[in-house]
């Protein structure tokens, strides 16, 4: 007797650790992906260009972690309303918006002679105002009147695309005062390497020639202000109960409503949120061109949701997580920066990308079917 | 002993539609009351009204000997009267304990009450406690909810119930698509509801489980209340021929 039982534990444990197997290279293989693609591009960067050009330097990192910053930020919004169920495809041309009017906010107080700084930060509050508005009218339509998130947002994408093009003149905003560019561009850290090097904080120090050109910016601002909004997106969709309810309006939003979790005002919180994060990404896009563009984010759109689905949020509402999102947007842009480097046609980029995308979702379905063949049997 | 519930000539129509007509009810303490009928015959209807989700058109809903009026069924939940339906109201892509909680979650508070987080050493240790008082136990209790047996999820939405102290069940069909051993469990669960005097009503189409649970059955037909009958007194022939009409107390009264 004592011999068939233990056979069937020790096959029980064997599929248990299987399982286990499965449902960690699931959650790692984005990070383990995004790994490799760093090694393969220092490795092939350094070969093809016989090793006058490096991928692993500061400057790269930096260049790809400013490039992800509208990308995610996007992104980090639309990782709360996807989970809830939803989708938002207005925030590229919100973002647009958004940098549109804190552009010219912001040229036009400078113009009444208020003070620098005062007009920035009010130019930036009212993009960001600017962006929740069209937000709490997608939220209030979806939750309110049960259109479908797709149609109201991308009647919303084309309203947002109209009012940021009527109010630029289709031109870019510019006349940014210096604080403007600053804020885009400036960093938290400076470092000079060479003899006469060193690291400077805050304030960039004062060299020219080659030594300038030498410098590298780490943590330039709208990269420190996008770790920061990371920081507390992660921290409210997994610590807090308002996380938890996107997760459950997600899950079963019936079951939600009848849980007493107020649904409605739910959804049109995520939305505007979701804006709001645009809208942010649309005032770091002025501050780094130095001027407001309204067309700036509709590129981006479609990379902020690759970057979500590739980070293994699903589709179909209740799964997902910030920090996929966030190596979700890594690869994307370590992929561009790497095939750049490479020379490789930029339209290559596009092909990439779709593929990888794809290729999450494989990853997803064959973990929910796998293990669940493995919870049958 | 007093009626924990009194439903008293409860009216419910939809436009020309007299869905419930003329019913009372009374469901005392420790016992557990079959409502049955055919499709169509009112039982939905009745317990919508009784739970909060829709509102009668005439007679009363007196709960605790109180009258009350329910206008969501939030108000009915905060009352005291849970409501199990078919599809669980559970959210299948959270855990057992965040289930339990969902809506009502535990929390702390930091930097002086202006940061809540999610509480869930507490939200899981006080699940594990009310299963183990209905000594259910999971080898799965991390799992999300759609990952469990059927009969396991009735299990974590009657453990919600009790957690937050129902006073009155509603159970409609329980027992519908799961297997024989599950059937049996779930039935044991409402024996245990009743001895801990929490009334339930079973709304089921399964006569042999609203026999082996039941002290009453009140059977509908056509939105009115044709019989009530001592279970130990009636057997499911008669209870058919109720159901189906061939029968009716009220006609012949």
């Amino acid at each position: 007797m004592a011999t068939p039982s233990r056979t069937v534990e020790g096959s029980q444990t064997r599929s248990a650790r299987q399982k286990q197997f499965i449902l960690v290279v699931s959650r790692v293989w984005a990070w383990v992906f995004l790994a490799g693609l760093v090694a393969f591009f220092a490795l092939s960067v350094s070969i093809q260009s016989r090793g006058d050009v490096n991928f692993l330097t500061i400057r790269n990192s930096q260049n790809i972690l400013m490039a992800i910053v509208p990308v995610l930020l996007m992104g980090l919004g639309q990782t709360f309303v996807v989970i809830a169920g939803g989708i938002d495809l207005s925030v590229g041309w919100v973002m647009g918006l958004a940098s549109v009017v804190s552009a010219l906010v912001i040229v036009a107080l400078i113009d009444k002679g208020i003070h620098e700084s005062v007009a920035i930060a009010i130019g930036c509050l009212a993009g960001i105002v600017a962006a929740m508005i069209p937000g709490v009218i997608n939220g209030v339509i979806i939750a309110k009147l049960r259109v479908p998130s797709f149609i109201v947002t991308l009647g919303m994408s084309f309203i947002a695309r109209g009012v940021a093009f009527l109010l630029s003149g289709g031109n870019v905003v510019g006349g940014q005062p210096q604080g403007v560019r600053d804020l885009g561009n400036e960093a938290l850290m400076y470092l000079i390497s060479g003899p006469n090097g060193g690291l400077y904080f805050l304030r960039p120090p004062v060299v020219t020639g080659e030594a300038l050109r030498q410098m590298d910016r780490i943590l330039q601002w709208p990269v420190v202000i996008t770790f920061i909004l990371l920081l507390i997106m992660l921290f409210v969709l997994h610590k807090t109960q308002f996380g938890r309810h996107v997760y459950a309006i997600g899950g079963n939003r019936e079951a939600a409503l009848r849980a007493g979790i107020p649904v409605d005002r739910h959804v049109i919180v995520l939305y505007t949120l979701s804006a709001a994060t645009a809208g942010i990404a649309g005032i770091l896009t002025t501050a780094r061109f130095s001027g407001g563009s309204s067309i700036a984010g509709d590129p981006l759109l479609l990379s902020s949701i690759a970057a979500v689905i590739i980070g293994g949020t699903s589709m179909f509402g209740g799964q997902g997580s910030v920090s996929g999102t966030l190596i979700g947007a890594l690869i994307i842009a370590v992929m561009t920066t790497g095939l750049v480097m490479l020379n490789v046609l930029p339209f290559w980029q596009y092909i990439v990308v779709g593929v990888i995308v794809i290729l999450a979702v494989l990853i997803d379905q064959a973990r929910d079917i796998v293990v669940g063949r493995m919870e049958a049997g | 002993m007093k009626p924990m519930l009194s439903v008293r000539n409860l009216v419910k129509r939809f436009g020309g539609l007299t869905a419930v007509n003329q019913v009372s009810l009374d469901v005392y303490p420790g016992e557990v009351v079959g409502l049955v009928g055919d499709n169509a015959a009112g039982k939905s209807t009745l317990i919508k009204c009784i739970s909060g989700v829709y509102q009668a058109d005439e007679g009363e809903i007196l709960f605790q000997g109180e009258r009350t009026y329910f206008a969501r069924p939030m108000d009915s939940r905060r009352a005291g009267i849970e409501t199990i339906y078919q599809d669980l109201a559970l959210a299948g892509n959270l855990g057992v304990s965040a289930n339990i909680f969902l809506g009502r979650e535990a929390k702390r508070k930091h930097l002086g009450g202006m940061v809540h987080t999610l509480d869930e050493t507490f939200m899981n240790a006080a699940s594990k406690k009310v299963l183990d008082t209905l000594d259910i136990r999971f080898a799965n209790f991390e799992e999300r909810i759609e990952k469990l047996s059927g009969g396991q999820r009735q299990a974590v939405a009657i453990a919600r119930a009790i957690y937050w102290q129902a006073k009155l069940m509603i159970m409609d069909e329980p027992t519908n698509n799961l297997g024989v051993v599950e059937q049996r469990k779930v039935l044991d669960l409402i024996r245990k509801l009743r001895d801990e005097l929490v009334p339930v009503i079973l709304i089921s189409h399964t006569l042999p489980d609203v026999f082996a649970v039941t002290n009453r059955i009140v059977v509908m037909h056509r939105g009115r209340r044709v019989a009530e009958k001592r279970t130990s007194e009636t057997n499911s022939q008669e209870i058919v021929q109720y159901m189906v009409g061939a029968l009716d107390d009220t006609s012949s009264s």
